[in-house]
Order: C-alpha cells, then structure tokens, then sequence
C-alpha cells in the first residue's frame, strides 16, 4: 500500500528530515512510527499525504506514485486517507455532527446520504448522543472520537494519525487505542506516529523506529525503546 | 461538480457573510464609498468631456471668398475644401444669407442695416466643419491657400489654447479615475485578504480532507460577489439620487448649465460600478485565496 525507495528530503532552510528511506507497508496492516522528536515521523507523513514532495526518491500510495502525480489527482488521493490529528484539527464553529458531514460534503455526498452515515458513524466512535455539541463543549477524548469519525467517514484505505493520544490522560488514551484496533479489524490499514511507550509495548504490532531520518529499527510485534 | 456541492457552496457563502457580518459589512461598506467616488468621478468627467465636445464643436472655419468669383469656381473650391478627408462639412452662405444673419443678430435694432440693402458689403463664404477640432488649425491653412479664398477666420490663437485645454481636461480626468479603480480594487482586495485570513485555518483543514481548490475557493468567491454586488447596488443607489437632484436643482437656480441628462449614459456608468463592484470582489477573492491554497 505505502512504499518509499530511496526517500531523501532536505527542506528549503537546508533541514535533512529524511535520508536514503526505504520502506514497506502493507494493506491491513497496523504500524507504529516511533523515534525522538526531529527524527523525521511527520516528514514521513507529509510525504505520504503529498504535504511535501521528496528531493529524491519515489513514494507510491495505492499503487500510485506521489511524485509524479497531476496536482489536480492530489486531492483524490487524500480522500483514500484518513487524518487524525493530536490537535484534532477541527472546525470550531461546526458542530461534531457537522464537522464530520463536512468531510462528506467535500467529496459531494447528497444530504439524504450525510444524514444517514453521519448518525452511523458518530455512534461507531462513541458519540452517539453528542453530535450536536461544539467542540469546545466537548473533552479531549470526545474531541478526538470526532476527529476519528472525520477521518472514517469516507471509508479510506488508509488512517494516519500524528500522535493521537498526545494530549489525552492514559484512560482516555487506550478508549481511542480501541477505536484505532476496532478500525483496523475491518480491515483499513493504520499508521501512527506515537511517543507513548505503553502503548505501543502492549499492542504488539509493527514499529518502525526512525532516528535521524533512517529507519534504525523495523520489528513485527516490536516494542518501544530509545534509541541512540 | 454536482448539485451537492453547488448547494453546499451557496450555503457556506452565506454562513460566512453571517458568521463574519463585522467584515462583511465593513466591506460592503468600503466597496460602497469607493464606487461612490469612483461612479461621481465618472459623471463628472463626462460632464467635462460633453462641456468640452460644446466647446469644440462651436469652432468653425469661415472661409471668404473674392468678390469676382462666379458660380462655377465656387463649386471648384467647395469641391476642392470637400476632398480633405478632415472636413466634415461645408456650407455655403451668401452675402444675401450672411446681411440676413447680421439683421437677425441685431435683433430689434435691424433697422441700422437697412442701408446696407442696396449695396451689400459683405462677400460670400463657405463655413467649413472639421471632424476633430484639432484638425482647424491645419485645415484652415489649406483653404486659405485655394485660388479664389481672399481670408480665413477661425479664431485663430484662441482655439489653439482652447484646445490644449481640453486636451489636458481628458488627460487628467483618464488619470484620476485609473487611480480610483485602482484604489478602490487594492481597497477591496485587502478586506477580503483578511476574511480569508481570518479562516486560513479551515481552508488547512478542507484541504487536508481532500478538498479540490474549486471547493475550497468557490465559496469566497461567491462571498466576494455578493459584497461587491450589495456594495455596487448601494453606491449606484445613492450616485443616481444624488445625480437626479443635481440635475432638477440646477435646472431651476443655473438653467444654463446643461448636465449630461440621457438616461443610456446614466445607465451605462451605473452598469459599469456594479459590474467593477462584483469584478473586484471575484478577483480580491481569486488572488487573496492563492497563497493558503498551497497545501
């Protein structure tokens, strides 16, 4: 689903995020990207989601390469990805409800349908009851169930989420934990960045450390650990 | 695109104009004052340019023949005055028309000529119209080189100074109302800079969700019409009242004055702020919204 050969990127400012990257990942599968801030996770996501173009390399999303494509095709690539944000990055002025038919506007969904999904997959994520409120009536968690429910609602292929759990408390942390794991059942494919090692220790899944822009570590089941 | 989103772009302008109602009218308002100057500047230049076109239409040539030149050489020189393409028309008054002219002149007191009956002093001669006023001076100099042509008169000094100054009215009029436009549009562009501004941050995130630059820039755009629009109606509200009023004012204090009154002219400049009002708005939007959609 995701490859890069060869990734290099030096930003404007001469900034080396990413160096020489190859990497691999599968459809379904569900991987954590952990390293040091500055390491390169969130170059690695904007290269992913096109933010950035590489200096050097080629990256393919669904078969299809990144680099090369028509700025006019970027938009309906980005619709096959879901992003979370530890920010949420949601509208204020919208409410949760709206918030996520918002999503379903931009790709031109009737509002027959958006009344229907959005109830479903409010009710998916936990919000059942609260799809009126704004955001700022809501709490962090419930902010990210929305931020969650923005990023499905499109049904897409495949979910990034910048450390999600960032700004949660621990209980709150592993409710979204859950969601992420419900997601990736059915079966769209995750990748998270994330600092919280015990999260990532008790979940055994894929991790890919970064140190420095390289892949230092790639291990199935692996665990959280500092690297130097 | 389909209905969908036609009407979620509909809806998300006019949410906007509401949410942001400070902005919006602060710049309807701006929009209103500029075309205000802008459509008053207009009338006023071209009360200037008809003033002026009056000015310069009432200058003629007047070309006085020799006494002894018959009928058929003054054909010749009406034919030969007729073949400069400068010239639009020629008229020929005879010493009879022309002592008839005088009396009329006189009015009242015509009485004085009446001696003048039997032996006419005065000759014949051709009153020549040019197309283009500035064409006189030249044109007069020809004529008077035809055989048979004993004088011109045109004025001559007077219409050469009154012709620069029209020349340099039309200059100063172009020039002001270019800066006006341009004021107005920079004017116009920044308010909506800042509404764009203002919400640089859901423009980040609709672009995150995969959102096309048309979704994205359609709604301001709409947004920048209907300030434009609601601007341009007020200010042609007010600049055709305002207008109206001067023109039955001055009827009955300065009857002389003769203000440009067609209604087509009227309605032309009218047309032109709103259609510059909805313009401005449009591009403001188009040209503000470049920089955040680069994501």
């Amino acid at each position: 689903m995701i490859q890069f050969y060869n990734v290099s990127k030096v930003y404007d400012n001469g900034v080396k995020a990413v160096s020489d990257l190859t990497l691999h990942i599968k459809k379904g599968e569900f991987v954590f990207l952990v390293g040091p801030s500055g390491a390169g996770k969130s170059t690695l996501i904007k290269l992913i989601f096109r933010e950035e173009l590489p200096t050097r390399g080629q990256v393919m999303f669904n078969g299809k390469n990144t680099v090369r494509m028509k700025a006019r095709e970027v938009p309906h690539m980005r619709r096959k990805i879901g992003m979370v944000f530890q920010d949420f990055r949601l509208l204020s002025q919208k409410t949760a409800a709206e918030n996520v038919a918002f999503a379903l506007e931009i790709t031109g969904t009737s509002g027959k349908e958006i009344k229907r999904i959005v109830p479903e997959v409010l009710e998916q994520v936990g919000l059942k009851d609260k799809g009126n409120l704004l955001p700022s009536q809501m709490s962090g968690g419930e902010q990210q169930r929305v931020c969650i429910a923005r990023a499905i609602v499109n049904n897409p292929l495949l979910i990034i989420a910048d450390e999600p759990t960032g700004n949660l408390d621990p209980d709150t942390s592993w409710e979204i934990m859950k969601l992420f794991q419900d997601i990736n059942r059915r079966g769209t494919t995750i990748l998270m960045a994330t600092h919280d090692s015990e999260i990532v220790n008790t979940m055994k899944k894929r991790v890919i450390a970064l140190s420095n822009g390289c892949v230092v570590r790639d291990e199935e089941s692996g665990v959280y650990r500092c690297e130097l | 695109m389909n209905f969908n989103t036609i009407k979620y772009f509909f809806r998300e302008a006019f949410n906007s104009l509401v949410r942001n109602s400070w902005l919006s009218i602060s710049s309807v308002g701006i929009v209103t004052v500029s075309l205000i100057i802008l459509g008053a500047s207009l009338l006023l230049v071209v009360n200037v340019e008809k003033l002026a076109k009056s000015v310069e239409s009432s200058v003629e040539i007047t070309a006085f023949l020799e006494e002894n030149v018959g009928r058929v050489d003054r054909d010749k020189i009406e034919e030969q005055i007729k073949s400069n393409p400068e010239v639009d028309t020629v008229e020929f008054v005879s010493r009879e028309q022309a002592l008839q002219e005088m009396k009329e002149g006189f009015g009242d007191r015509a009485d004085i000529l009446e001696s003048l009956e039997e032996s006419n002093p005065l000759p014949d001669a051709f009153r020549v119209k040019t197309k283009q006023a500035s064409a006189v001076p030249a044109t007069a100099k020809k004529i008077e080189g035809l055989a048979g042509v004993e004088q011109v008169r045109y004025g001559q000094g007077v219409v050469e100074k009154l012709l620069s100054v029209t020349r340099w009215v039309r200059y100063a009029s172009l020039a002001t109302l270019t800066l006006l436009t341009l004021s107005a549009g920079f004017l116009i562009a920044t308010t909506i800079r800042m509404s764009v501004f203002a919400r640089r941050r859901e423009i980040g995130i609709m672009k995150i969700l995969g959102a096309t630059n048309w979704f994205v820039r359609f709604p301001f755009i709409l947004e920048g019409i209907v300030l434009g629009l609601t601007g341009g109606l007020l200010a042609i509200l007010v600049v055709d009242l305002g207008y109206l009023s001067l023109i039955n004012k001055l009827k009955i204090s300065l009857p002389f004055i003769q203000l440009v009154n067609e209604p087509r002219i009227i309605l032309y400049i009218l047309g032109s702020m709103m259609g510059l009002g909805v313009l401005i708005g449009a591009l403001g939007s188009w040209f503000s919204l470049r920089k955040f959609l680069r994501v």
